[in-house]
């Protein structure tokens, strides 16, 4: 079994997502070569062969561009799978690159049984057995799901790569992320409220019980999408990653996304009328209750302890 | 300026689940059905768009069986001039390239400048279709996108990267865009537009005249996950579960000390 790993680089960087695409070829026991659009100045701490193509020359996204540089290393190394992180460098790419080998792309892996890739359905409520039956396949794998068994270490040999390809878009830069929110990797304790807080006045309420516990409140996306709560308040993927010693997720069905960001707090417990809800998953206490009575009353018997 | 938008009809994700006879999908009796939350941002830009440009002809896609109509229609009631049903009763086997392949197949002699698509759909949630369409019709794609300007066939879009931060890309027409949730603030149809929305023109097309491929992937099989291990289920009285849920603070958590 071969491998080729798509790395990702952004903004001067080798990601971490790239040493998941290591530990998934190490899992598997398949060989890998590393194909990555970055600088000889940051290489990734990888053992083996790294096709490498100069990002000042060909910019972090250039979609058309990348795709040749890739089909180009994968005529040369004729791999068994061609695997990316499923992060949004890899479900742009990666689908460009399974329609261009005819090969099947499974999006979002979560875990490999018996050689066949599982992947969520239904917000994570359901899973999926997928077959390819081409005998090349694309994958991208979830964030987090193939975790890093060992410090990423050692040095690639790097073979240049270029190409003449035209582009189709032009990359004008990056805009950072919104200030002004809080710090949330700080506390000690994050209240978050989901979409199942129904309204924004109910914000308050989920402020209250943070308050009452000594920590900040946070917001799942839809809440700060529907602009009842600041983006700096966001826990997820798109957000802030958290790890406090206590999470209490409010009214949050636990989109993969928002787990992402939260599922490596110390104690997690969840408020949710659905007692399915897939943040059930990774809560250590799950009170299935209407939140709305439930949290102003667990605040003032906290108040009055 | 033509304009189209592709939706998909999926299940309320706070339904209970099923699975179908075949183990391979989800039962699709006793669910609410609703216009994918990704694509009613695609919906409402293309909408936003035709109104800035005065002038533009918004033709919204959906493939699925008869009910996805009721969607197709509130698309039409939020602004779009006419729709294409694609019409299967098979559409959950098929895979992202069959369906990319229908839509390309629909558009190809179309002369389309602008095509939206939702980045994923929320139940299956490959991401790909978009993409695909894209590359089988030879147009540049932007994956992803939280905002969307057009000028003079120019197009600048941001597109969202973990972490909050956002890329600035730009392209020309034609060309497709796929959306992520946030991208707007999509319009509930209102009542005039809800009846205007039943004259206009909506035509089913069978799917067989627009497949022309065969899937590259398929189903083995589908499951629940099993619960994690350890995670204790709390049910009961408001009052009795306040004092239950600090009485367990107080034992596995140092934060009510």
């Amino acid at each position: 079994m071969k491998t080729l790993l798509v790395a990702e680089y952004r903004d001067g960087k080798v990601l971490n997502s790239t040493y998941e695409l290591v530990a998934f070829a190490e899992k598997l026991g398949a060989d890998s070569a590393m194909f990555l659009v970055g600088s000889d100045s940051t290489l990734p701490a990888y053992t083996g062969t790294l096709y490498l193509a100069d990002v000042g020359k060909y910019s972090e996204f250039n979609p058309a561009v990348h795709k040749q540089l890739l089909l180009d290393v994968i005529a040369r190394e004729q791999p068994d799978m061609v695997v990316f992180a499923h992060s949004s460098y890899g479900w742009d790419l990666a689908p460009r690159i399974s329609l261009a080998l005819n090969a099947a792309h499974i999006s979002e892996v979560v875990d490999i049984v018996d050689g066949v890739p599982i992947v969520p359905v239904c917000n994570a409520k359901l899973r999926r057995a997928v077959k390819a039956k081409t005998a090349q396949m694309v994958l991208s794998l979830q964030g987090g799901a193939f975790g890093l068994e060992n410090e990423p270490s050692g040095s690639p040999t790097v073979i240049p790569i270029d190409t003449d390809t035209a582009a189709q878009v032009e990359f004008c830069g990056y805009e950072e992320a919104e200030a002004g929110g809080v710090d949330l990797s700080k506390a000690g304790v994050i209240v978050s409220a989901g979409r199942g807080i129904g309204k924004p006045e109910n914000l308050a309420m989920v402020e209250a019980l943070a308050k009452a516990l000594k920590g900040e409140y946070g917001a799942s996306r839809p809440v700060v999408d529907s602009n009842w709560a600041d983006h700096g308040r966001q826990v997820g993927t798109t957000g802030q990653t958290v790890s406090p010693k206590l999470y209490v997720a409010c009214g949050i069905s636990g989109a993969i996304q928002h787990l992402a960001g939260m599922k490596k707090s110390e104690f997690i417990v969840a408020i949710n009328t659905d007692k399915d809800a897939p943040i059930g998953e990774v809560a250590d206490v799950l009170v299935v209750t209407d939140l709305k009575e439930f949290v102003p009353a667990l605040t003032e018997k906290l108040k009055n302890l | 300026m033509k304009i189209l938008v592709c939706i998909k009809q999926v299940p309320d994700m706070e339904s209970k689940f099923k699975l179908n006879g075949e183990g391979n999908w989800y039962d699709g009796t006793d669910l609410a059905w609703r216009m994918n939350e990704y694509d009613e941002y695609a919906v409402e830009q293309a909408v936003q768009l035709k109104d800035q440009l005065g002038d533009a002809d918004l033709t919204v896609l959906s493939i699925g069986p008869e009910r996805v109509k009721e969607m197709m229609k509130k698309a039409l009631a939020m602004g779009c001039d006419r729709g294409a049903h694609i019409a299967d009763d098979d559409f959950f086997k098929k895979d992202p390239f069959e369906i990319a392949s229908v839509v390309a197949e629909f558009a190809k002699d179309k002369g389309f400048d602008l095509i939206f698509t939702g980045m994923q759909s929320q139940d299956r949630g490959s991401g790909q279709v978009g993409v695909l369409v894209a590359e089988m019709l030879g147009l540049p794609s932007i994956t992803t996108i939280v905002d969307f300007a057009f000028d003079n066939g120019q197009i600048t879009a941001k597109r969202e990267l973990e972490g909050g931060m956002k890329a600035i890309v730009k392209t020309r027409t034609p060309a497709l865009m796929t959306c992520q949730l946030g991208l707007n603030t999509p319009r509930y149809p209102t009542l005039p537009n809800i009846m205007k929305a039943k004259k206009k023109e909506l035509l089913s097309i069978p799917v067989s005249e627009l497949l022309k491929v065969e899937a590259k992937q398929e189903t083995a099989k589908m499951y629940f996950p099993e619960k994690k291990g350890g995670g204790l289920v709390l049910e009961g009285s408001v009052g009795d579960l306040v004092d239950q849920l600090i009485k367990i603070l107080k034992d596995k958590t140092a934060v009510l000390a």
